[in-house]
């Protein structure tokens, strides 16, 4: 993995006895936090966004770093729906079901990327590229229906619009490498 | 301690401050249906099927979490209170697989002896059928989620008596589960004590022994006052079970 | 930092803005970035730079300015033009043609002696719109922390809760608590530590009042904050913001470590002896979290379940300390009260309800955005003056307020005033403000299905009436609108909705049914058109089943 030896001797010092140095970051939050129980929300939301989803070894290795049961953290990133189990696709399309968009026609819309994509909300397609996600209110009901694509928000959309936009993202080239979100702290 | 006197259906009774209209009720042998509580462990407030009408107080409140207050007139068990009471426990059943008659805690079983209790005959909700898991992996207990009523007693029982919390809740809404570690196998789970404490305390036959067939599980609760006396005032008396 | 230094900031600022001769401003609140303010103020900025402008003129970004269905918006501050729609053509001819020539650009002005603008006071988003939301000096010049100062120095604690009680502030959160009560309780309440904690999980959908003050003035939440802080004698805040909302958690930051580094939180605010901190919690995704007792669960690193009320937060709240929680927009009202004194506030609004309130209009309706309005006014001005009334050839049904726990007010009801009382006496209820128009082509027993499977999937399950009794709601309601029902089923259904109400555990629970309950009172003939006679079902299938041991 790393290019040279002499680099591989230097990090071997600092790196993280996992290897993986991305836990070095997340260490770095639960010290700023102490280690206390009660921050485990905060530091579930720095996990993901270093890791981009909790895989099971990660909530292992926090409720053992604040010292929880493994069956609260659990039970706690599983309740927030924020928090992702399992990775996402390449893309997502978060749409905003609600009340304005709702009201403007987001259901229309679902129907019409399920119908045509053949993947339900919540799931990711079978090439793995678009995860279809909904969301309760992004916020931004002026320009309803809403979607978030990729972290760009598009109003005022369209079933042709989104249904093309999707198409966009199944056809994309996969990006050479995801890079690592800046660290919430 | 300042002692509040209170009226409880149509009767005057004195309490001390800090109880609960609950503990009240129980002191002095009026019936109310309870579940998620149990005596031993915090209360939660959460089944709602102790709710009582207090005078002046627009809401119903649970007798379990509210405490007494000077002069408060209570009704316990008004038409509308009973017909609720029904309700909840017709959408507890129509909530899980509850089948009675192949169920190792039939006869022993707190959901079953409640709907007799609040006189529920037929559910009138669809029943939902859900697609529930089991779980044998343990070497001496069995957990079947189909029975499981999410009253979390088996969640604060390992919790805050045996100390391990190897339960806990997952998911949410109508999807919430009781599982164990990150929904592993409960044999495979570490902290398991394999106690048993959680079988006892279980009101239906989600959690229940190996080897046990229908109509056989029967829940010892007494273990729990036994070992809560014993911890707090150094006193090593037996329980019967009396619940 | 002293309170003359304050006020010497504040000199300096107004000096440098006068300096410029334009300031030009553009939302940059969540709405216009979406529709791409962004490239706007590149436009912007790269044409003010083109014409070496950068002296005279200055290009700013704002919070919300209001007119989101219009955006993205940029306004002239020097002669008070306002235009919509702009787009990266329009803004070089803003800077080219208007500020370098004075030659207006006649085809994106919008009018703002409109209602849109005219009908509205403002009070909460006084700054919204006005100043850089990510410059401290121009919220202090703009009289921002010269309420903490007041307070701090001037007053004692319990003047600052009895000026807030006097003022008949009440919590814009939605049940409407008296604010000044509220303190007074935390205040009197035991308790080593106590803490204020602003409820930013603003989970409503349609609702974006929030969000907007929170990225266009977060230094106002701040001092509102710190000025509770002040009263109840707490030394730590909390904001708990929405993970969905990461530009105001972002500004928030900034605007936390802003007022740090001044010394207007931290230690010895303005030299006096009271300190404050605010820590930022970003929630998950829950919105039963809005719920207090859920917050508090949620900030202490727990599943967001509530729990039974009493004890109040006011007495014990995080880690059982005595805990103000109060909404971002009542937290927004503190500083120009204790500013411009109680009487001030009190002259506007009704008996009951005083100040004002700030909705978020949105749904099928001309103008979208964000409005604020005296408390008491007609609902029909909101809906037809102020937000133009329905699209063309479409006709007016109801307007939806208090988000899944409102209800719906149809047309008899609308000139209603806007407070409290009167909402909840048509079933609606206040809530944090969302206000969604629907017209004819939107059928009621969808919507009261859409709201149900909101409840149903946010429910967090611990209590048996909500988890299992929303479940069924939605399901009586699905099989309505597929036409698969009965009059059994819709009596099932008005049953089971008043007992769902009655008995659950917390808000959520409580106000799930009232979209339900409120559309069967006002639009029961569309549930009923869409039974079954009552022959078919003789004949149907049986859903009904006999649970015996």
């Amino acid at each position: 993995m790393l290019p040279n030896m002499s680099l591989q001797e230097k990090s071997q010092k600092t790196a993280h006895p996992s290897g993986d140095n991305r836990f070095k970051l997340l260490d770095r939050a639960i010290t700023k936090h102490q280690g206390r129980g009660d921050s485990l929300i905060e530091i579930l939301h720095v996990a993901q966004g270093i890791f981009g989803y909790l895989e099971n070894d990660l909530l292992i290795y926090v409720a053992h770093a604040i010292k929880l049961p493994i069956s609260r953290v659990y039970g706690v990133a599983t309740f927030y729906h924020f928090f992702n189990l399992k990775p996402n696709g390449e893309h997502t399309f978060v749409l905003c079901m609600g009340t304005a968009c709702y009201v403007k026609g987001a259901e229309q819309i679902q129907n019409a990327l399920e119908e045509h994509h053949h993947c339900k909300f919540g799931q990711t397609t079978k090439d793995n590229k678009v995860s279809f996600i909904t969301a309760r209110c992004v916020g931004s009901c002026g320009l309803a229906p809403v979607a978030v694509l990729d972290n760009a928000v598009v109003g005022k959309l369209t079933r042709d619009e989104s249904i093309k936009r999707v198409e966009q993202m199944r056809n994309s080239v996969k990006a050479t490498e995801q890079t690592v979100q800046e660290v919430v702290v | 301690m300042a002692i509040k006197t209170l009226t409880i259906d149509g009767d005057q009774y004195s309490a001390q401050e800090g109880e609960t209209i609950l503990t009240v009720m129980r002191q002095h042998n009026i019936p109310i249906p309870t579940l998620c509580h149990l005596e031993g462990l915090s209360t939660v407030g959460a089944c709602r099927l102790c709710v009582v009408q207090v005078e002046g107080i627009p809401k119903l409140l649970p007798a379990c979490t509210t405490r007494v207050e000077e002069g408060m007139v209570i009704h316990t068990a008004t038409d509308k209170l009973k017909k609720y009471r029904r309700m909840i426990i017709a959408l507890l059943a129509s909530e899980g697989n509850h089948v009675c008659a192949v169920c190792v805690a039939n006869n022993h079983c707190e959901l079953q002896e409640l709907a007799y209790q609040v006189g529920l005959v037929r559910v009138r909700y669809p029943y939902l059928f859900p697609k529930k898991s089991l779980d044998a992996t343990h070497k001496e207990y069995v957990m079947d989620r189909n029975r499981c009523v999410l009253c979390t007693r088996c969640v604060r029982v390992c919790d805050e008596v045996e100390g391990a919390h190897v339960w806990d809740v997952a998911g949410r809404g109508i999807n919430c589960e009781i599982v164990t570690g990150l929904d592993d196998a409960w044999g495979k789970t570490e902290t398991c004590t394999s106690c048993g404490k959680c079988v006892m305390v279980c009101p239906t036959g989600a959690l229940f022994e190996k080897g046990v067939t229908v109509a056989e599980m029967e829940k010892q609760k007494g273990f729990l006052k036994y070992i809560i006396t014993a911890r707090q005032k150094k006193e090593w008396v037996s329980f019967t079970d009396g619940q | 930092m002293t309170i003359e230094d304050l006020q010497e900031l504040s000199e300096q600022e107004q000096q440098r803005q006068s300096e410029k001769k334009h300031r030009i401003l553009y939302c940059s609140a969540a709405g216009c970035v979406s529709c791409g303010s962004d490239n706007v103020s590149a436009m912007l900025k790269t044409k003010v730079k083109e014409h070496t402008l950068e002296k005279e003129c200055e290009v700013i970004g704002t919070g919300c300015m209001g007119l989101c269905g219009e955006g993205p918006l940029v306004k002239v501050q020097s002669d008070n033009i306002l235009y919509q729609n702009v787009d990266e053509v329009t803004a070089s001819q803003i800077v080219e043609s208007h500020i370098l020539n004075g030659k207006r650009v006649e085809k994106n002005i919008c009018d703002t002696s409109a209602p849109f603008f005219a009908s509205q006071t403002k009070i909460v988003l006084e700054n919204c719109g006005r100043i850089n939301s990510e410059s401290i000096d121009e919220y202090v010049a703009a009289l921002g922390y010269e309420a903490l100062g007041k307070a701090l120095t001037e007053m004692q604690p319990h003047d600052v809760i009895e000026e807030i009680r006097k003022s008949g502030l009440r919590g814009r959160g939605g049940a409407g608590y008296s604010t000044g009560l509220k303190w007074g309780i935390v205040r009197k309440a035991h308790g080593e530590q106590k803490y204020i904690v602003c409820n930013a999980d603003e989970g409503d959908p349609g609702a974006f009042m929030d969000r907007s003050v929170l990225e266009g003035d977060p230094h106002r939440v701040l001092e509102g904050m710190a000025i509770a802080g002040y009263a109840v004698g707490a030394s730590q805040g909390y904001v708990y913001c929405r993970a969905e909302y990461p530009l105001a958690i972002e500004r928030l930051k900034l605007a936390i470590k802003q007022a740090e580094k001044i010394g207007l939180l931290g230690n010895r605010i303005l030299e006096s002896q009271f300190n404050f901190r605010i820590d930022i919690r970003i929630g998950a995704g829950a919105f039963v979290c809005g719920e207090e007792t859920a917050l508090i669960a949620s900030i202490e690193g727990r599943r967001g379940n509530p729990r039974t009320r009493p004890p109040y937060p006011s007495e014990k709240g995080l880690w059982g300390m005595p805990t103000v929680i109060n909404n971002v927009e009542t937290f927004a009202n503190v500083a120009p009260i204790i500013r411009n004194g109680s009487d001030w506030f009190s002259k506007i609004g009704t008996e009951k309800s005083k100040g004002t309130k700030v909705f978020a209009l949105a749904g099928n309706i001309r103008n979208t955005g964000l409005i604020e309005v005296p408390m008491g006014i007609p609902l029909r001005k909101i809906i037809f003056d102020i937000g133009g009334g329905t699209p063309e050839g479409q006709e007016f049904k109801a307007a939806q307020t208090g988000g899944p726990s409102g209800g719906c007010i149809p047309n008899e009801h609308l000139d209603l005033p806007v407070d409290y009382e009167s909402l909840l006496a048509v079933g609606s209820f206040m809530g944090s403000g969302g206000l969604i128009v629907m017209d004819s082509t939107s059928r009621m027993v969808d919507v009261a299905k859409f709201f149900m499977q909101f409840c149903m999937d946010e429910s967090c399950g611990k209590c048996i009436p909500c988890r299992v009794g929303t479940r069924h709601i939605y399901g009586l309601l699905d099989k309505i609108s597929k036409k698969k029902a009965t009059q059994d089923d819709l009596t099932l259904l008005e049953e089971l909705c008043v007992m769902v109400k009655e008995t659950s555990l917390c808000g959520l629970g409580q106000g799930a049914p009232n979209p339900v309950i409120s559309t069967l009172r006002f639009f029961r003939h569309e549930y009923e058109q869409l039974l079954q006679p009552v022959e078919t079902y003789l004949g149907g299938e049986v859903e009904v089943a006999d649970f015996e041991k």
